[in-house]
């Protein structure tokens, strides 16, 4: 990625463009809205330029926008490669240009893990669409009919004669040709695919290692100051008076600056305070200690997590709203057969991406121009103008690379504090987060608690299936009197697809009283620790092994037709529970489930689901010592993603979610005492290192032709179910509550 | 004046010197391969060498490091790629990266002191360098690639 430093104002990619390169009308991916004119990329000012996404120039230089944000979820590797492999393009004469927000390249939000499954068609056209312009501008210039024409790599081919063209001798006179529309086009078949389903390096690989990469945090202009934020220390708390005169004597601080709180409801605006404005970082740092702020404390200073707690459990406990009901669950359970009850619990948790937030903006006659790293960079723009006072479109916000996003850096309060501290000094302002901001301030992961019964015949089957979730939901952050979950329903909790003829799930109410947001695998990572755990604590209760009992749940294999009001399922991704089964029977056979000998203190536990279209199932072996320490020699991992286009890059992803998965297991956990919250640094909220993380982490990955899906979230959430079942297997312990790190093991 | 040596290269320091190194390096000398975590010693992101041996430059007084040789991530190969730099890229084990120069910083020193490491010296040696996108596994392979006599 290039650096910033030192360059012209207008941007950084400017740098990098040969001149005399003329520009083409832009025609328009499918699907893709062209807005306002921004910035021109290398790719929009390159010889032939048929869509937003590609260019390419005389010396065969194809630059391909990569228009998704780079956090380690691989996209901005991913996602060319499909483009170039349609193409066919030398992937060593590729440039990628990572893309400045815009509407142009439709959506940009990289939450979710939707970049290739939302992706995967329209960069597939945007290759084809170049390759068929030479193709028919090789076929003009050797006066041929273009079906004797093909593409070879980087190479345009006469089949008769052998003869050939290369794509940059191409460029000027395919760039005179009309742009096919999609209907023209002829994508590659699967068995021409040349990058698609091949392993690859990351695109920044070299840079990375090398320590040139630059992320948020290594964004500079000249002229620019550093800012640190002391923010209210509870939600909606304002700044009722505050001296910093103190402050403003410690070496290398220059002022302060008052930034307004926010209106309700909160969404993605920053949450105000007083910024201290320094030469540098540390100096910034060293300043706010010296603040003396008198807060008034607002709304949410009674919040007490432990309370909250009680009161979610309680709540639970009671008939809440019904949002998917099948058969008749009260008549089961009066029928006097054997119930079997649980109460689940996962606290508050936080991203605490590796790096902080940090933004650096500049105010400037009218505009701004920022350097974030962001999940959502067209968000920036809204926000930023918004908070400025300025139209969208005068906001250019450039994407860095991301030090870590897992859902944090798509709310953007920190880019929109840089923004407006540069507004008020008329200079650029960097807004670094420490590590305490990031912990004490973040948009957390809601607290859910979860109660679940069943009504089981002779077998230990269930009859009848009850689960009730209560969590404040995420929805809050966008309107304040929200009490209910909405989408989160759809994260592992109405779509549980098990074989039981009465069914019912429920979600009662529940207010928040610190910034909510989604969190890798979001409402999946409580909802599938109650599922995963009680289908687990049913087998162990009918004295049934726990693979054999969650296939019987899962039933058949069938494609599941949920005909819930209000649920409505993907088109293209059917509920396959062929798929899930395979899944879990693949990881089961890996993992040696039921054939190894595991020795005293050891135990397996497995977990499986469907999540971002992907099906999902882990094996987790543990080992408890007899000190009760835990250890994970190995997990087990299958994973069908539909088609893959970096296999490289899937093991990767779900190596890593095992140990996100495990963090969240072990330690994740958030509280809050008189609305403030008590942890802030990784002494007091601690993640997995190298000696608690899982040993090894295999993953298999089952071959599929169908339609991409997602890789970054759905092997987070099966590990926490997989290692508290492991444990029971161990040790006897069912842990209901998370984290770990409250419960002895022995 | 606060002397000392930054990649081969003489530096002098007027500033406060309870700076720590890693503001240093960052925002004075703009080396940003060195990263920011947590300021506490807790993470591992802004590990350098001063005087060859692993360090934590955010707690680390930029006082403290006068009349010493450090190196960063930048400096730590003269011409090519570090032989622990190239086991990482030949174990594709970045993901985001951020953490990555500070474990390879730490990986170095670690080699350096136990040319053959064990499974328990990469446990304890590597344990205060945190990587949230969870490349642990990748980075034991690559200490061990990168380990004398190497191993894949």
């Amino acid at each position: 990625m290039t650096h910033i430093q030192n360059v012209s104002r207008r941007g950084f990619v400017k740098g990098a463009l040969s001149g005399g390169a003329f520009i083409l009308a832009v025609s328009v991916v499918p699907g893709v809205v062209r807005a306002n004119a921004t910035e021109k990329t290398p790719a929009d000012e390159a010889t032939l330029h048929p869509n937003v996404f590609v260019g390419i120039e005389k010396d065969g230089t194809v630059y391909i926008i990569a228009h998704r944000s780079e956090m380690g979820n691989g996209s901005r590797t991913a996602l060319p490669r499909i483009l170039a492999d349609e193409l066919d393009a030398d992937w060593k004469r590729v440039k990628i240009i990572q893309a400045i927000g815009d509407a142009r390249y439709g959506g940009q939000d990289t939450d979710a893990s939707h970049s290739v499954s939302g992706f995967f068609s329209i960069m597939r056209e945007a290759g084809a669409t170049t390759r068929l312009m030479l193709i028919r501008a090789a076929a003009e210039q050797w006066s041929v009919p273009i079906a004797e024409c093909a593409t070879d790599l980087h190479v345009v081919a006469h089949l008769p004669t052998g003869r050939k063209s290369a794509y940059g001798d191409l460029a000027l006179a395919a760039s005179k040709l009309p742009v096919p529309g999609r209907d023209e086009l002829q994508l590659k078949p699967r068995s021409k695919w040349r990058y698609i389903g091949k392993d690859t390096s990351l695109y920044d690989l070299e840079d990375i290692c090398r320590g040139k990469a630059t992320y948020g945090m290594d964004a500079r202009l000249d002229g620019m100051v550093y800012a640190s934020i002391e923010h209210p220390p509870v939600l909606g708390g304002t700044v009722r008076s505050y001296h910093d005169d103190e402050a403003l004597r410690v070496s290398g601080v220059r002022q302060t600056v008052l930034i307004d709180p926010f209106t309700p409801p909160h969404e993605y605006q920053p949450l105000g305070g007083v910024a201290v404005i320094a030469d540098n970082t540390w100096a910034a740092f060293q300043g706010r200690k010296k603040l003396r702020i008198v807060w008034d404390q607002g709304p949410n200073a009674a919040y007490n997590s432990d309370t909250f707690r009680g009161e979610l459990q309680e709540t639970a406990r009671q008939p809440c709203k019904v949002v998917r009901n099948e058969g008749d669950v009260d008549a089961e359970f009066n029928k006097g057969s054997k119930t079997v009850q649980a109460e689940y619990f996962v606290p508050h948790l936080a991203h605490a991406t590796m790096e902080p937030p940090v933004a650096l903006a500049e105010f400037r006659d009218g505009k701004v121009t920022a350097w974030v790293p962001t999940q959502n960079p067209q968000s920036v723009q809204d926000l930023i103008a918004k908070a400025v006072g300025i139209r969208k479109q005068d906001v250019i916000c450039h994407v860095t690379l991301l030090g870590s996003g897992f859902g944090r850096k798509t709310f953007g309060d920190y880019a929109a504090e840089a923004a407006v501290l540069s507004k008020r000094l008329g200079k650029p302002v960097k807004v670094v987060w420490s590590r305490e901001d990031d912990i004490k301030f973040g948009y957390y992961l809601p607290v859910a608690s979860m109660y679940l019964k069943a009504a089981l015949d002779s077998r230990g089957k269930p009859t009848a299936w009850l689960q009730r979730s209560v969590f404040p939901p995420i929805n809050s952050t966008f309107d304040s009197t929200a009490r209910y979950a909405s989408w989160e329903l759809n994260n592992n909790w109405i779509e549980v697809p098990f074989d039981i003829p009465n069914f019912r799930v429920e979600n009662g109410p529940a207010q928040a009283h610190v910034r909510l947001g989604w969190l890798r695998s979001v409402a999946s990572a409580y909802h599938t620790f109650a599922v995963q755990s009680f289908v687990d604590e049913l087998a162990h209760n009918a004295g049934r092994d726990s693979l054999e009992y969650i296939l019987d749940l899962f039933g058949p294999s069938r494609v599941l037709k949920l005909d819930i009001p209000g649920y409505t399922s993907e088109p293209g991704y059917p509920l396959d529970i062929g798929r899930l089964r395979r899944v879990t029977e693949l990881a089961a056979e890996k993992a040696g489930w039921g054939k190894r000998k595991l020795g005293k203190g050891r135990g397996l536990g497995i977990a499986a689901h469907r999540y971002a279209h992907t099906y999902v199932a882990s094996v987790v072996e543990v080992e408890v010592t007899d000190r009760g320490d835990l250890r994970i020699p190995r997990i087990d991992t299958a994973v069908d993603a539909g088609t893959v286009v970096n296999p490289a890059y899937v093991r990767a992803q779900l190596e890593g979610s095992a140990v996100f998965g495990t963090s969240i297991a072990r330690s994740g956990e958030i509280t809050a005492a008189n609305g403030v919250i008590n942890q802030g640094n990784f002494d007091d909220y601690p993640v997995a290192r190298i000696d608690e993380a899982p040993y090894q982490t295999n993953v298999h990955i089952v071959e599929s032709e169908a339609p991409p899906a997602g890789v970054g979230e759905p092997g987070v959430s099966v590990i926490p179910p997989a290692l508290c079942n492991a444990i029971f297997s161990a040790t006897g312990k069912r842990i209901r509550d998370l984290p770990l790190s409250k419960h002895r093991l022995i | 004046m606060i002397q000392l040596k930054v990649n081969g290269v003489e530096r002098s320091f007027s500033g406060d010197s309870e700076m720590p190194l890693l503001w240093y390096l960052r925002d004075i000398l703009g080396l940003t391969g060195t990263k920011f975590g947590c300021g506490e010693a807790l993470c591992g992101c802004c590990t350098v060498h001063v005087d060859g041996e692993a360090i934590r430059s955010c707690i680390l007084p930029v006082g403290d490091a006068a009349g010493k040789e450090i190196t960063t991530i930048e400096g730590i190969a003269e011409n090519g790629l570090h032989p622990v730099q190239r086991a990482w890229m030949d174990l594709n084990v970045p993901q985001c990266g951020y953490c990555q120069a500070g474990q390879i910083m730490q990986a170095i020193d670690l080699l350096k002191r136990k040319p053959k490491p064990s499974e328990r010296d990469i446990d304890e040696q590597m344990a205060g360098n945190i990587c949230r996108c969870g490349t642990y596994q990748r980075i034991r392979s690559a200490i061990k690639a990168a380990s004398a006599g190497g191993a894949s």
